[in-house]
Formats: C-alpha cells, structure tokens, sequence
C-alpha cells in the first residue's frame, strides 16, 4: 500500500500545525464560531448533538495494522473506546474535546493519516473497491488513481469553497461494489486500443435529490484523467448553483442542463486545460502503482479447504470470496453483530484486528462502504486460524449481504441534522432476524437506513431503504423498495404511507415474508423479485389487499 | 484621455462607505489606485484600465482585453463563494501578469488558496495582521497540483 515520503509526511504536518492554530485562535476569540465552522469542517470537526465528532480519512478504505492500532488506542485515549466506520469507508469519533483534536491529529499523522477535507464543500475522501488488487475481474488495482485523486485535491486551491461537497469514487471492474454511480464522479478503470484510461459518470449522488449519474465519456486516458477532473470541477465551481444549499449538488446542475450541454461545457473546459500539462507525469503514475504492488504471496499456498467445522463453512460461504490468486482468498469482517451497533468496533476489536491481519493479510484491512472490514489477502490454509480469533473477539458473524447486515448512519442517537433514530431500528430489524438459517433463506438482501433526507445511510440505494422523518414532532419512517448501489443502479421508491418506528420493524418482515413467498425460487434475489413483480404484491402484504 | 477619468459607473455595485484601509500587496512597485468599473460597464468604455468581476461574472470576457487591464479585482461578498478562485486561475492561465486583487471577505484562513489562485494584493474588508499572513503563506512547503503560482507539484521534486 501506498507509504509517505519526505513530501506527504511534511504537507500532513503542516496541516496540523495549521489546525493548532486555527483551534487557538478560535479558544482565544480571534475568530468567529462562523468564521471556525468553515475551517473545522474541512478537517473534520463537526458539533454534534453532544460533543464534536472528527471524521479521519481512510484513504479508498485502505489501512494498514499500525493505523488501525492506531484508530484504536486513539478511541481509548480521546473517545469513550469505540468508533464507526462510515459509509465513505472514514471512521468517526463521536466523543471529542475541541482543545484535544490537534494533539489527535498530530498522533495520526506519525501513521500517515490525517482528517483532510472530511467534510466542507470541498472534494472528500476518494472512495474504491474494497476488493481492490484481490478481485479477480478487475483490470488493475484502481488504488493507485485513487491515491493520485488525493494528492490532486488536497487543499486544491480552486475547488476548497465548492458549492457543495463532491465525492468521487474509483473501480476497475464490472461489478461495482462502491457504488460509483452514486457519486458526483464515478470512474470505471477500462481498456481501449490497449491503452488505461476512464470511463466517466458525473452527477449521480443520494441526498434529499437522488439521482443517478450520466455518463459523460466514454473514455479517457489515463495520463488524463486529473484534467478531466479539474474541468468537470470548473464547471462546477463555476455553474452549480449557489442559491440553495439543496440544490447545490451537481446532481443538480447536471440535471437542469441537461447531460449533452454538461458534457459539452466540460469538453469545452477541458479544451481549454488541457494545453497546460496539469496532469501527473508517467513516472509519477509508476511511483505509486509500485507501491500497490501485489504482496509477496505464498506461490506453494494449498488451494483446497478443510470445511469439516459446520460454523466455519458457513462463515466461509458467507464472509469468503475468491482471490485472483490461488491458494488465497478475500475474507470479510462484519461489524453487524445482531444487537450491536451496525459499523462501531470497539478499540480492542481494532486492535485485534490490526495483530490479525498482520499475521495472516499481509498487514492490509480494508474498509468498506457497507461498514465492515475486509482482509483482502488471505492464505486459504490460515482462513481457519483467523476465523476461530475473530470468533472469539464476536467478528465472526457470518451475515455478510444477508438481511442483518444492514447499513445505518449515527441517526438521533448522535447526529445534529437527524429527525430520528437509525441505530435502534437496525437493531430490532436484526433481531427479528436473527435465525441464521431464515437469513441464509431469505438470501442476499440490502437494508439501509437514514436518520434524515440527507441520505449518509443510503436509503436510496437499498433493496429495502428506510429514511427516518419528523411527523409533527414524532420519529417516524418511511419504507422504499428496489433500489441498488450496484452496476444496476437504481433508486428505491417509496411504498406507502410511513410508519412508527415497531410499524417498520413489522412491515419490514412482512415485505420478506412476501418475497418467499412470490419469488420464483431460492435463486431468486429480492430485488430480481422485485424487478419482475413490482411493488403490488408487497403494498398488499404491508398495507392490505387493494379494494 | 488617462484611466484617471474613469470613476465607478451608475448600475455597478455600490462601493463600499470607505475604501478598504488595507491593501496587502505581493506586488514589486506601486498598487493601482485609480478607479475600478464594473464588468458590466467595462465594454462600453474604451481607456478603462481596472475592472471589477462579481462572482456570477465570466473572466473569459476579458481575455480579449488583458493587454490593456492593470488591475482586475475579484470581489468575494462571502468567503464561502469559491467563484472568484476559477476566476483568477482563467486569468492567470490566459497570460494575464497585471495585477489581481481579491477585495471583500478575504481572511487569513483562505490566503494560500489566493496566493496559489494567482491573486497578487488584497483588500481584506476587515484588515489582516501582514505577519500573520506571512507565517500562513510559509507554513505549506508542498503542494500536490499546479495552480496559477509558480510551485510546482510534489510529482516535479520527486521525479527531479
């Protein structure tokens, strides 16, 4: 994975050094709390409903065992001893002391990590395949892009005041699994005439407007693809509307021009950068992917598995994917205990976690942006090993894409902006579905849940999406079905009047009951039931037979 | 007829009570003090030698003109309004060396981005503390990407 130089090391420091500051002045007055906000947050900082919460970028969800000892002695010594990990693959604090924060970033920064533009209208941290340098079908590790994306801009002095925030997400192979169409730009690793380059979406993003993104190239190359950027962030810096913050996105933008007169005005823009030479040069691009090289894998490895423990192999089915590589494989860690709290570990879970994958992963974990954890790079013959640690630390729940392992935002529970509670919700759906062996019937199933139309839970995006409202001063939640953060995007749609928070709970099971009971068989997902049938069958189960 | 004679025009911006008591300048030489137009006013008059863009304004619409301009001020009504650096980096980009002010909410926390952006003096609407600006332009001693400045990115040293 990707190590500091001199060069990185010096510009992370001096960050901090610049935050010291901006917090002593702020502690003596010298600048406005309005003044603060703005500098806070393009570091992290939000205030919350109980104390500031600071977002640390995990770069395209990349950590190694030293930083995620790190992320854990940190939640001991500055938190209350556990964090979250989120669905942009960052980890929150949810308990921190303003006046502590430079000495916090300070400690990250002796592991190579940082808070940079974690929040603020500004371009946040790039997301990527959690499977990344491990899947089987891609065409190379996207990481190294992704990594170039984050030198690109960071503190990118055009595009730190944006109309709003920007997320961009990289992948290199058909199958999706960070939602790129879901982003203000998707990039897509493809090959054409031979040559690297990008396939490029713009404007898809969730939020109270959700939308999916247009494709506005076809192709470009890769020695290209940072002007490519810049131009599409001009004209965004340029044109994206200012006026109201809901229409601020350039979801929005893109949406009032059109997609042929956006992609115009960005073609038009990039003919005017282009002649400037802003884009890396190739040995800059050969830098970094040497540092993703693959790790030295066990070339003797034995590729076949001893499945004879039953609760093994069912963790294997469900947590195991394959790797490019025999005799290894992509194990991942849920964080979805049935009754925990969807994306927290504890400091002694990180830590474990770290010693884990530097015994048996070749010291990488990777984040992912359905809030679990992955070891990307495990010998098939220590899977066993590894399994029976993780069981005993409770992060063997073999629940991975099953109906427990839901998505939810901090919700009410921390959050300034929610109008309900997502974490409880989570809970109750988890524990009405706690048989594993209804779970593994029901199959591949996304829940997501958002405790506001701000959307950081995904609802848009879920094979069932549950969004949380304030009706007349009341939690309530609205269900919406069929949406997908996958290559077949989609956006849920709403079913029906909303519900309190026990009524969702029950129309959840009732829309699943309905499921098995109308899908064409156990091969059949619940969003390709849902696909095929529409949403008739599951009004009727939830709301009762039309008139 | 000389740039003196131009004075802002009726259906510009109204400017401010009192000029701004601090102009900050990264200059060699003399600041431009003579009067400022508008974009809107600057097409139909011909010796104009400043002019002022809002942040909705297109810089390109002075490209045909930069041998003429001595100064192009950018204003920044709120500092949250990133336009202006878009403006300035199309400035910057298209040859223009006169100078280029950022007048308006220009604060301590945003004069790296400025600098880089390619803006060379600063009427700040509340003034700035120069020692302090300096300590905040020299804290960065990298930068990853190529803006209007003349630093070079990160990828320049390493390959060097």
């Amino acid at each position: 994975m990707y190590k500091y130089d001199q060069y990185d090391q010096a510009i992370v420091d001096a960050r901090v050094a610049e935050f010291r500051d901006q917090v002593a002045r702020r502690l003596a007055g010298e600048i406005t709390e309005d003044q603060f906000k703005t500098l806070r947050l393009m570091n992290g900082l939000y205030l919350q409903l109980h104390a500031y919460m600071l977002r640390v970028a995990v770069p395209y969800g990349t950590l190694s065992g030293t930083q995620l000892r790190m992320l854990g002695s940190i939640a001991r010594r500055y938190d209350r001893g556990y964090a979250h990990f989120t669905t942009r693959q960052n980890i929150q604090y949810n308990w921190i002391k303003l006046a502590e924060a430079p000495d916090l970033l300070a400690e990250l920064a002796t592991v190579e990590m940082h808070a940079i533009q974690t929040s603020g209208n500004c371009i946040r941290n790039i997301s990527s395949d959690q499977f990344a340098g491990a899947a089987a079908d891609e065409l190379a590790d996207p990481r190294p892009y992704a990594e170039l994306l984050r030198q690109w801009s960071s503190f990118h002095p055009e595009f730190s005041f944006l109309p709003r925030k920007f997320k961009i997400a990289v992948i290199a192979s058909d199958t999706d699994r960070a939602a790129i169409q879901l982003h203000d730009i998707g990039l897509q690793l493809v090959k054409q005439d031979g040559e690297l380059g990008f396939k490029v979406w713009v404007g898809g993003g969730m939020g109270r407007t959700p939308m999916i993104g247009h494709v506005v190239r076809e192709f470009i190359p890769a020695r290209q693809y940072l002007s490519y950027c810049e131009a599409i962030l001009r004209v965004y810096n340029r044109y994206g509307r200012r006026d109201n913050i809901y229409k601020a996105r350039i979801k929005i933008l893109v949406h009032e021009l059109g997609a042929a007169e956006f992609t115009a005005q960005v073609e038009a823009e990039w003919a005017h950068l282009e002649p400037l030479a802003l884009d890396a040069p190739q040995a800059e691009y050969d830098r970094i992917v040497a540092q993703f090289a693959e790790p030295d894998y066990d070339l003797a490895a034995d590729d076949g598995l001893n499945r004879s423990d039953p609760d093994f192999a069912l963790w294997v089915d469900q947590n195991v994917h394959a790797h490019k590589q025999p005799g290894y494989a992509i194990a991942t860690i849920s964080l979805k205990p049935v009754g925990g709290i969807p994306g927290d570990a504890s400091a002694e879970q990180m830590e474990l976690i770290a010693d884990l994958a530097e015994r048996y992963a070749h010291d990488e974990i990777r984040v992912t942006h359905s809030q679990n954890l992955v070891l990307a790079h495990v010998r098939k013959a220590d899977l066993y090993a590894l399994w029976t640690a993780l069981a005993d630390a409770g992060l063997a729940t073999p629940n991975l894409d099953l109906v427990t392992d839901i998505i939810a935002c901090p919700g009410l529970d921390y959050c300034a902006l929610a109008n309900a509670r997502s974490i409880p919700v989570a809970q109750k759906i988890a524990e009405r579905f706690a048989d594993l062996d209804r779970q593994h019937d029901i199959g591949e199933i996304k829940i997501k849940i958002s405790g506001c139309i701000n959307a950081c839970g995904h609802h848009h995006a879920g094979h069932i999406g549950i969004l949380g409202v304030d009706k007349k001063g009341e939690e309530a939640y609205q269900l919406s079905l069929g949406g997908s953060g996958a290559e077949d995007a989609s956006l849920a749609k709403i079913l029906g009047p909303g519900f309190s928070e026990a009524g969702v709970v029950d129309a959840v099971e009732k829309v699943i009951e309905a499921y098995r009971t109308v899908r064409s068989g156990p091969g059949e997902r619940f969003l390709d039931t849902y696909r095929r049938l529409g949403d008739a069958p599951f009004k009727a189960a939830v709301y009762g037979a039309p008139a | 007829m000389t740039i003196e004679d131009q004075s802002p025009v009726a259906g510009a911006a109204p400017p401010p009570e009192t000029a701004p008591a601090q102009v900050l300048s990264f200059r060699d030489g003399a600041l431009y003090d003579g009067p400022v137009v508008a974009l809107a006013e600057f097409g139909a008059t011909s010796n104009t030698a400043a002019v002022r863009i809002d942040p909705g304004d297109d810089a390109r619409a002075l490209l045909p003109h930069l041998g003429r301009l001595r100064l192009v001020e950018v204003s920044f009504p709120k500092y949250r309004d990133g336009r202006g650096y878009s403006s300035a980096q199309i400035l910057r980009a298209a040859g223009y060396t006169g100078e280029l002010r950022a007048a308006g909410d220009v604060l301590l926390d945003q004069m790296v981005f400025m600098r880089r952006a390619g803006f060379d003096s600063f009427a700040p609407a509340a003034p700035l503390d120069r020692a302090a600006v300096d300590t905040a332009l020299a804290r960065f001693p990298f930068v990853y990407q190529h803006a209007a400045d003349a630093q070079v990115p990160v990828w320049a040293l390493r390959d060097g």
